[in-house]
């Protein structure tokens, strides 16, 4: 039964991994995008949905882990001893001692993943250390993709400021632009999702990936039980934090652009409602609400541009009240209405209430 | 200029920066602590106040506050009692739901805020009387000047400060507001309205964020983002006081705008907000609960 399950799982990832068959080149570039964002997404769904936790500054790991792409991208675009154009014009006369790593392609890539990992890890350790409550960690994450936005503008020598990093030409000396390699990058970017969320799923059925869940729905209980907390907690903040990072990197290398936009405290929580309208506590739907938001965000911002915003708000809105398990509780609910598994109905049943404590006073 | 009399201009200027914080925070920091809602529109509402004072000056230039603060505090207080009334009483107990909510109403109000008065910051003048300074010319402090503007701003943050210790200290509303933020289902068995306790709080709050809004007018344009580059410092000085003291909120407010105001002296402002916020985190690494937590034996706490 479990094998067919994830054989079941693994059929939308090879159906969207043979998208070069039957998409033209503007929509496979779309769903690259929006497929690496749906890794980010899922990290989401492990501090949030499972583990209660809702982070507002996703967009800062996202950052760590793109802007290390593009410094590597933006390095072998150069030709021997040459500066980024970015730097010459802001009269920097020598590489910065951090950006020297980044010349070579294996520790960029290594640092894609490490040093989101890294800040997540020591972020999650100071405030799960002295535990914080939920709406304080929100409110940490949201002032720390701030600090981080406002200070990759201010260094405008070092980072490119508010342009960001962009113009790159090759990856491993292949050229980006080239078809083959647009190619390759969808592949290997869907398969980086399917491998994220089979990592994901899988930890859902470790001890760890239980634990994770208890301490949401009752967190002094799992105390009394004898566990720490703090440790789990940190564990999924720092797969959420590699997640973003690699999500970041990818993003980069499909958009050719990186920049402060897309990291400060707005496009941080543009990233949660992806995971509200997908649903909260699930993995594929946190995969379809990304596709499907990001989607929604590319054709109407194109037809009405001021109208987006509007939209935005009210599917907040909507969603907390309507359905606060986004599409997966709508699916899970029509699913067991009908009847029509009784595996449907078993898992509508035990679906978790909102996943937060119920809060009392005095 | 000496170094002390510039020393004592940047504790000014962070003085008034913090009147305004206070003003932002206050509202927030109360509703969290009664009804444990986060809202995030806090910054809109503010934000309205703001243009309100923009409104009430092109109608009557002469009146920008005169006019312009009440209408400023009064239509705040009123879109937060709708906001309260329509969508955050359906989320009581969701503290991370209602963020989400009010930060999709936030969205709203900035778009609206951008197609009514454009993306651009509209100005308002401040009226002759705020107009000057109090320049020190002689002595070791030559070169201090205090801007009359900043001046009333501080007043403001005083008074509103002292009139929310003494409604909540001597009043019977502010009897039932400190009954319901210590046991809620005990007030409301006790006969305490505690809706209506709710939706007063959010009001209020909702309308000094529009008063903050106001006096922010005077000393710089009014934009559609400017609600949303205030609630994050102000949510920093909420969390540092701990939630749903006045003292609490107050004592934070000064701290966090005299700081940052010392921080940029000294580097640039984008590392004075890095600053501000590691110096926010580690501070909670001693007091998790903020400067004034409230105390209880409750096991589960939000």
């Amino acid at each position: 039964m479990i094998r067919r399950s994830w054989i079941a799982a693994a059929l939308p990832f090879v159906i969207l991994a043979l998208a070069p068959l039957y998409l033209g080149p503007y929509y496979l570039g779309l769903i690259g995008r929006f497929t690496s964002l749906g890794i980010l997404a899922m990290g989401i769904v492990l501090v949030w949905g499972q583990g209660g936790v809702l982070p507002l500054g996703q967009g800062v790991f996202f950052g760590l882990g793109g802007y290390a792409m593009a410094m590597h991208l933006k390095l072998v675009a150069l030709p021997q001893g040459e500066l980024p154009d970015f730097m010459q014009w802001n009269g920097v006369e020598q590489l910065p001692l951090w950006w020297k790593p980044f010349t070579s392609a294996g520790v960029s890539l290594a640092a894609v993943v490490i040093i989101p990992g890294l800040v997540a890890g020591v972020l999650a350790w100071l405030v799960f250390r002295r535990r914080m409550t939920s709406v304080y960690i929100a409110l940490i994450t949201q002032a720390l993709a701030l600090a981080f936005a406002t200070l990759l503008i201010s260094q405008q020598g070092t980072t490119g400021g508010f342009n960001g990093l962009t113009d790159f030409t090759t990856l491993f000396g292949v050229p980006l632009g080239d078809e083959h390699t647009r190619i390759w990058l969808h592949v290997a970017t869907i398969a980086a999702a399917a491998l994220a969320y089979f990592f994901a799923r899988a930890l859902g059925a470790t001890q760890a990936g239980r634990l994770v869940t208890a301490v949401r729905d009752g967190e002094n209980r799992v105390r009394f039980l004898g566990y720490s907390p703090a440790p789990y907690k940190i564990l999924v903040f720092v797969i959420a934090g590699v997640f973003a990072g690699l999500a970041g990197a990818l993003h980069t290398l499909h958009l050719g652009l990186i920049s402060p936009a897309m990291v400060g405290v707005v496009p941080s929580i543009e990233m949660v409602v992806w995971v509200a309208v997908g649903g909260r506590a699930s993995l594929p739907g946190a995969l379809v609400g990304t596709l499907l938001v990001n989607i929604a965000k590319d054709s109407i911002s194109s037809a009405w541009p001021d109208a987006w915003l509007y939209v935005m708000g009210l599917v907040f809105i909507l969603v907390v009240i309507a359905t606060p398990r986004g599409l997966a509780g709508i699916v899970e609910t029509v699913a067991a209405r009908l009847g029509k598994t009784k595996v449907a109905a078993v898992a509508a049943r035990q679906a978790e209430p909102i996943g937060e404590e119920v809060t009392t006073h005095g | 200029m000496s170094s002390l009399a510039l020393a004592l201009g940047q504790l000014f200027d962070g003085l008034s920066v913090a009147s305004i914080l206070l003003l932002a925070a206050l509202g927030l920091s109360l509703s969290f602590g009664l009804m444990r809602v986060i809202n995030m529109a806090h910054g809109e509402l503010l934000m309205v106040g703001g243009y309100l004072v923009y409104v009430a000056h092109q109608v009557m230039p002469a009146a920008s506050i005169g006019l312009g603060l009440p209408l400023a505090f009064a239509g705040s207080a009123l879109l937060g009692a709708v906001l309260e009334r329509l969508l955050i009483r359906r989320l009581y107990g969701r503290p991370l739901d209602t963020l989400l909510a009010t930060w999709g109403v936030s969205l709203l109000l900035q778009q609206a805020a951008r197609s009514w008065f454009g993306p651009t910051g509209v100005e308002v003048t401040s009226p002759e009387w705020l107009s000057g300074s109090f320049a020190v010319e002689t002595g070791p402090l030559a070169g201090l000047a205090f801007a009359h503007v900043r001046l009333f701003i501080i007043g403001l943050a005083g008074v509103v400060l002292c009139a929310m210790v003494l409604l909540f200290n001597r009043t019977r509303i502010g009897l039932h507001i400190r009954a319901v933020n210590q046991h809620r289902a005990m007030s409301s068995a006790l006969g305490v309205n505690t809706r209506r306790v709710d939706l007063l709080v959010f009001a209020l709050g909702s309308g000094i964020a529009g008063l903050a809004g106001g006096v922010l007018a005077l000393i710089a344009p009014v934009t559609p983002t400017v609600g949303q580059s205030y609630v994050v410092d102000a949510f920093l000085v909420v969390i540092l006081g701990g939630m749903g003291t006045i003292r609490g909120t107050a004592i934070a407010a000064i701290l966090i705008g005299v700081l940052s105001a010392v921080a940029e002296t000294f580097t640039s402002i984008s590392f004075a907000k890095v600053l501000l916020l590691l110096f926010v985190v580690a501070f909670l690494q001693f007091r998790p609960k903020g400067l004034v937590a409230t105390r209880s034996r409750a096991l589960e706490e939000a």
